[in-house]
């Protein structure tokens, strides 16, 4: 279910390779001070393969239990 | 009584290793240790155990730590060449505390050298072949039945101590056939490496409770997940680059041998009390300064014996409170002097130090160690 | 000193995936940013996660160099042995044990050159371990001298005017001294390389699966091979799928990788060969008596 799902970003681990938003499908990733962060304006279709595709482990689908949870996205440093 | 046998020193080698409790050997064929090989692929798996003919000398070693780790008790055995090829991964198992038995079947070198003659050309490569410091635990037989005997003997220090154990044999006693009583089965000590009883995830792989010699260890698979490493690490397994942890480590791993020296160290005499010339011999060079002392004594000169069977950590207390009491010794040994540095090292002037030696892939004769005894 | 095993800290941000399988405690891990290391580590996690192994019954063994450090990273029993002897390590676990599931992880340098021996051979033994290769086409960890799989012409460090040296093809290796499993991966093919990683571990027998990797730091630079992106791109547009490679030409397959299950076969595998022949030596005593 993608509705209780986010993306979460864990800037403490981004090196800012840039794989994750190079081959984003939606375009939705972007690099601000070598970290990867969401793009403002753009969609995110959960869809995982920037978690599939960093070396890092620094990105990843979260599934969340409580609906709140829909489109949102995560950052922490 | 157990039953009388003819063997030869390298099959003792292996019917001690399995009374031991020895289920795996990887080995390579190699002269003049191969029996070992030979007799391993035929007994152990009638045994319940398993013997793999590795690619290499160097693979051999690795599958035999491999095994250990998984906890099985386990052997390689070589010689010179192949030994050569073994340090590095020795030196692993020193460090990741690996119990395990390497034999070296001593042959003539340098090189391919001579690889059916005998030597004990290999005493100091036992010593400090693998790079870096390091304790180590090697053992000399000299005759089929000491063979037997302390093979079980290398299999319980190295599983006692969690380290590996060098059986430095030479091919005179490899090769040598003679009849020896096996000892029943309850005769024989046995000694397992301290293990860990349950699972737990706070343990720390390298962390030792009070009174304990070493730690325990956990066979891969019985849950108890955790981390091996060939570079310096702590009590948790991993590597470290801390010079405080990295000290702590290597103190350690040097103390559990030399602290426990007066256990480990294992020699024999004969006819010291009046002794004037003392015979220092080890392994295969043994027969020959016991027939020198016969000799010796038959012409009313006080010769006695002073032969190591634990070579390293070399017995050096006993020998230097030997060195005080007596006029000469005489270091006798397959080699260019190899332990001869050691003895001189430990008698330095208490008393005049002899040798006699052999690198040509000769054997010395007792007629050659009576001549130095009586040069004086 | 950190505790460790299920005592992991639990604030951090991380998947359930890298929580489960890895040491988080010991992450982020070394390698270089961009580093396609971590994704095939990933990789073989999602692999062992999909195919439901026990943590304690799965024993990871690496060698020395950039791919070795994974050893340290994967919650298992794991083992960081000496270069190139992985395989032979691994050999005496899973003969000793022969239910554990032993998965070697390694580096093109280290398990084609150094190790090579090791590889040939457990390949014509058919021992039932996995072997995953990290391969950068470089040494990594020394600073990017030239290693077995760095193409022709290609530059490292200890290649200033050009490799002059053919490179290895690990996979066609392996088929080559009879591995009964031979297969290629890539960083970038993601859910290709797990199901094969996945394959792998499934088969009864030894296999090899050939991961090509992303060594932007030394192999990039050296090379003009551009970023981590660029270098995945070049594996997203040059690696063709094995079922469309059947029906191509050798011309027109010339410079390109073929992805997937090379090669796949059954033969006895050894340690229950050899359980086997203790079976019947205890029958034959037993009948005897």
């Amino acid at each position: 279910m993608a509705g209780n799902k986010r993306l979460v970003i864990n800037s403490a681990w981004c090196k800012g390779c840039g794989i994750c938003a190079a081959f984003c499908p939606k375009g939705a990733l972007e690099l601000v001070d070598e970290k990867v962060r969401r793009k403002e304006d753009t969609e995110c279709i959960l869809c995982g393969m920037c978690e599939l595709r960093c070396p890092d482990y620094a990105i990843y689908i979260e599934e969340k239990d409580d609906e709140e949870a829909r489109n949102q996205w995560v950052m922490s440093y | 009584m157990g039953d009388v046998v003819l063997m030869q020193g390298n099959e003792a080698c292996v019917e001690g290793a399995l009374a031991a409790g020895m289920r795996l050997y990887a080995g390579y064929p190699i002269t003049p240790s191969t029996e070992i090989a030979e007799l391993s692929a035929l007994r152990l798996p009638q045994e319940g155990g398993k013997f793999i003919q590795m690619e290499d000398e160097i693979a051999s070693i690795a599958c035999a730590i491999g095994a250990s780790v998984a906890g099985v008790k386990s052997m390689t055995a070589t010689s010179g060449p192949g030994f050569s090829l073994k340090q590095e991964n020795l030196g692993y198992a020193v460090l990741a505390e690996i119990p395990l038995v390497v034999v070296d079947v001593q042959r003539m070198g340098p090189s391919t050298g001579m690889p059916t003659s005998p030597s004990q050309g290999d005493m100091m490569m036992a010593r400090w072949g693998t790079h870096g410091d390091h304790p180590i635990i090697a053992i000399c037989p000299s005759s089929v039945k000491e063979t037997y005997d302390l093979t079980i003997r290398a299999f319980n220090l190295s599983e006692k101590y969690r380290t590996p154990v060098l059986l430095m044999m030479d091919e005179l006693v490899g090769h040598l056939r003679e009849g020896m009583e096996l000892p029943d089965k309850e005769d024989i000590t046995i000694v397992d490496r301290p293990t860990v009883k349950y699972p737990d995830p706070k343990r720390l792989p390298y962390h030792m409770k009070k009174g304990q010699l070493v730690p325990e260890m956990a066979p891969f698979g019985m849950g108890q997940r955790y981390n091996i490493t060939g570079l310096i690490h702590d009590e948790s397994g991993f590597p470290t680059n801390s010079i405080e942890e990295a000290e702590k480590m290597m103190n350690r791993l040097m103390h559990k041998i030399s602290d426990n020296y007066e256990k480990i160290k294992d020699y024999v005499t004969e006819n010291l009390e009046d002794a004037d010339v003392v015979i220092f011999c080890y392994g295969g060079t043994a027969r020959a300064a016991q027939t020198a002392m016969e000799m010796a004594r038959e012409k009313g000169l006080k010769v006695g014996i002073f032969r190591p069977r634990t070579v390293w950590p070399f017995p050096e207390k006993e020998l230097e409170e030997l060195s005080r009491k007596v006029k000469r010794i005489v270091v006798a040994e397959h080699n260019y002097g190899q332990m001869l540095l050691e003895v001189q090292r430990v008698v330095k002037n208490n008393c005049i130090v002899g040798f006699v030696g052999k690198w040509n892939g000769g054997v010395i004769t007792p007629q050659e160690i009576l001549a130095k005894i009586e040069e004086a | 000193m950190v505790n460790r095993g299920d005592v992991k800290p639990k604030n951090k941000q991380m998947s359930n995936l890298v929580y489960k399988y890895m040491r988080p405690e010991h992450l982020p891990h070394i390698w270089c940013p961009g580093c396609g290391n971590g994704i095939i580590m990933r990789d073989v996690a999602q692999a062992i996660e999909n195919l439901g192994l026990s943590r304690n019954n799965t024993i990871i063994v690496s060698g020395i160099g950039c791919s070795s450090r994974a050893a340290g990273y994967l919650d298992f029993n794991t083992i960081h042995t000496t270069h190139g002897r992985a395989i032979a390590f691994a050999t005496g676990i899973k003969l000793a044990n022969p239910s554990l599931e032993v998965i070697v992880i390694a580096g093109d340098g280290d398990i084609s050159a150094i190790g090579g021996n090791h590889l040939i051979h457990a390949a014509r033994r058919n021992i039932g371990i996995t072997v995953v290769v990290m391969n950068n086409n470089i040494y990594g960890m020394t600073g990017g001298q030239y290693s077995p799989t760095t193409p022709k012409g290609a530059f490292g460090t200890t290649a200033p005017y050009g490799n002059l040296d053919r490179s290895f093809d690990i996979a066609g290796l392996a088929y080559g001294a009879g591995a009964s499993f031979s297969a290629r991966g890539s960083a970038y093919h993601v859910q290709q390389t797990i199901n094969i990683i996945q394959e792998g571990i499934r088969h009864d027998g030894f296999s090899l699966i050939d991961v090509a990797s992303v060594c932007p730091t030394y192999f990039g630079r050296k090379n003009k091979s551009g970023s981590a992106v660029d270098m995945l791109k070049w594996q997203r547009d040059n690696m063709i799928p094995a079922e469309k490679a059947e029906k191509m030409s050798p011309e027109e397959l010339k410079g390109k990788l073929v992805l997937g299950i090379l090669h796949q076969t059954q033969y006895t595998e050894f340690t229950y060969a050899y359980e086997r022949l203790i079976k019947r030596l205890y029958e034959e005593r037993e009948a005897n008596e």
